[in-house]
């Protein structure tokens, strides 16, 4: 009897131990957070003005706005975009409807994709660098410009370029997984109609697998928002007075520009609010492509209601 | 192996001869030989695994979509072999219609489901199209029940509706037989016999092959039965023979209930 006693308690000590334990866990996390935002926010927000949000920096930083920045981060997730979804869903088609799933090509593909995900941002960058700046860039300037340096250069696409690399696995995995949740039984309906396979995947498939390959499309887009390393050496400016006009110019973007400010301001004083304010926008922008993946994900899943029941 | 069932009278719509199924190595099916009578109601039965569905897919080419699946023999449809060389299989299926077990119509609009194999096949014009779709259900017995909501979702009807949905969308695409593979076992006796007396009603037209795993189905919508066991076709004759003196023991055994 005591010895059962005993073990009880001891079974009691351990289950309040462990829900303490993890309840902390749980709390430091939050406030973690929570002190993130709080200080962001707190720093940052008053100094959120519309000339913050319009203007170009001035006075060696010091003084004025962010909006080649926040340009310079759009023009690149729209291009970045443009590159890897179709890639990426061609490749998921690919090894998800058409590839043998045995074959040593289709476990090759695999991989790579996986190996990819797993390579660091910087190697990225050094790739961009070698491949797209001075092998296709310095090809195409040899090629069609006679040797004069226009793509032979960091620009704005090669940035665009080695980031969609870099998202690419992102994109192939969620959309793969986006195809394979598409019931069988929808496929062979369309099939017993006598739908051939490529009218059965952009009639049924495609559609039944947007949601979630929008979803891999965002998670890719905040992804690219947000790294910096991979654009370090393929494009990225310091500081430019104009905003990039063609494929071929450098450009601004947000977070290499949170790096510039807190590194490299004269007057850090006179920096720091904007770069708190720099840091919210960034953080909000990439909060509200996280937010918008949830909403057209579940809004889709609402469209297509019950149709795996 | 008796493939010459009383058929005579009717003309002949498939032909199979010496049909052999493969999964892997695995010999699931077969050799087969039967003919199947136009627009008459053929019923296939047996035991789990006896390769009756397995049977129904050859007829369609369907077996070509499931990886290791090999098919050897002859199958012709209208004389026309349809494992012949050169013979597309989506082709065959738009001859050869088939409506699955579980119902799965696609999660689009009511209109839409039955108007997919028109549009796949190439119909552009919308007014063909519409009557089409109006024709085709109201062959299904569905068309007075939902010609108020063709723009709502399929997914919202119920069970018995979107079977008959998905063979008012086989129908659209007016195949010259049409395959079932247990139409109605997932469904309640209301929609079950709903579904068996459109059956009835599809044989004047068309050429119907049923999987089906009850007897009673079988001996009240069809004119032959075919038994198949351990995948071979034991016996294959007129309903009545088989229900009511059939050649073989096992086939007696099987109809009256003895195992199986």
């Amino acid at each position: 009897m005591k010895g059962r006693a005993r073990t009880r308690s001891s079974r009691r000590f351990g289950d309040v131990a462990l829900s303490l334990g993890t309840g902390l866990a749980a709390a430091l996390v939050l406030l973690i957070v929570v002190v993130i935002l709080g200080d962001v926010i707190y720093n940052g927000a008053p100094h959120m003005t519309l000339t913050f949000l319009t203007q170009a920096p001035r006075d060696g930083m010091t003084a004025g706005g962010i909006f080649p920045a926040i340009f310079g981060t759009v023009a690149l997730v729209v291009l970045m975009t443009l590159a890897v979804l179709p890639a990426g869903v061609a490749t998921a088609i690919y090894l998800s409807e058409y590839a043998n799933p045995g074959s040593r090509l289709t476990r090759l593909v695999r991989v790579a994709v996986n190996n990819l995900a797993g390579v660091p941002s910087i190697v990225f960058g050094l790739f961009g660098l070698g491949f797209f700046v001075q092998f296709v860039g310095a090809g195409i300037d040899r090629a069609l410009y006679g040797g004069q340096r226009v793509f032979g250069q960091p620009a704005l696409i090669w940035a665009a370029l080695t980031m969609a690399v870099l998202t690419l696995p992102v994109v192939i995995v969620a959309t793969e997984e986006a195809l394979a949740a598409v019931p069988r039984e929808l496929r062979l309906a369309s099939a017993a109609l006598g739908a051939s396979r490529l009218q059965t995947i952009a009639r049924v498939v495609l559609p039944q697998a947007l949601p979630g390959i929008l979803t891999g499309a965002i998670l890719a887009i905040s992804r690219g928002a947000g790294e910096v390393a991979p654009i370090l050496f393929t494009g990225v400016a310091y500081f430019l007075p104009k905003l990039p006009r063609s494929l071929h110019d450098q450009f601004m973007q947000l977070g290499y520009h949170v790096y510039v400010l807190s590194t490299q301001s004269p007057d850090v004083d006179a920096t720091r609010p904007i770069l708190y304010a720099t840091v919210l926008v960034l953080l909000l922008l990439t909060f509200a492509l996280n937010a918008t993946a949830v909403v057209v994900r579940s809004h889709m899943r609402r469209r297509f209601a019950g149709a795996s029941s | 192996m008796n493939g010459d069932a009383n058929t005579d009278a009717a003309k002949i719509s498939l032909s199979v001869c010496d049909l052999v199924v493969c999964y892997g190595d695995k010999r699931a099916l077969g050799p087969v030989s039967m003919e199947i009578a136009e627009k008459h109601v053929t019923a296939l039965i047996g035991p789990s695994g006896c390769g009756k569905s397995t049977f129904l897919r050859s007829l369609n080419r369907m077996n070509d979509l499931v990886l290791g699946c090999r098919v050897e023999g002859d199958v012709r449809l209208d004389g026309q072999p349809i494992y012949g060389p050169g013979v597309d299989p989506v082709e065959v299926r738009r001859r050869v219609g088939m409506v699955f077990q579980k119902s799965n119509p696609f999660p689009k609009t009511i209109f839409d489901n039955v108007a997919y194999g028109l549009r796949i096949g190439g119909m552009r014009d919308r007014a063909e199209i519409a009557g089409r779709v109006e024709h085709a259900l109201g062959r299904a017995a569905l068309w007075n029940e939902v010609k108020d909501r063709m723009g709502e979702s399929a997914m919202g009807l119920s069970g018995g509706q979107q079977q008959r949905l998905c063979i008012a969308r086989a129908l659209a695409v007016e195949p010259e037989v049409l395959l079932m593979d247990e139409p109605a076992s997932a469904l309640d006796p209301i929609a079950t016999a709903h579904i068996e007396e459109l059956i009835h009603e599809l044989a004047r037209d068309y050429t119907v092959v049923i999987v089906t795993h009850n007897m009673q189905q079988a001996a009240r919508v069809s004119d032959y039965t075919a038994f198949f066991y351990m995948g071979d076709m034991v016996e294959f004759a007129s309903t009545d023979t088989i229900f009511t003196h059939p050649s073989q023991p096992r086939t007696e055994d099987y109809v009256t209930g003895r195992f199986g």
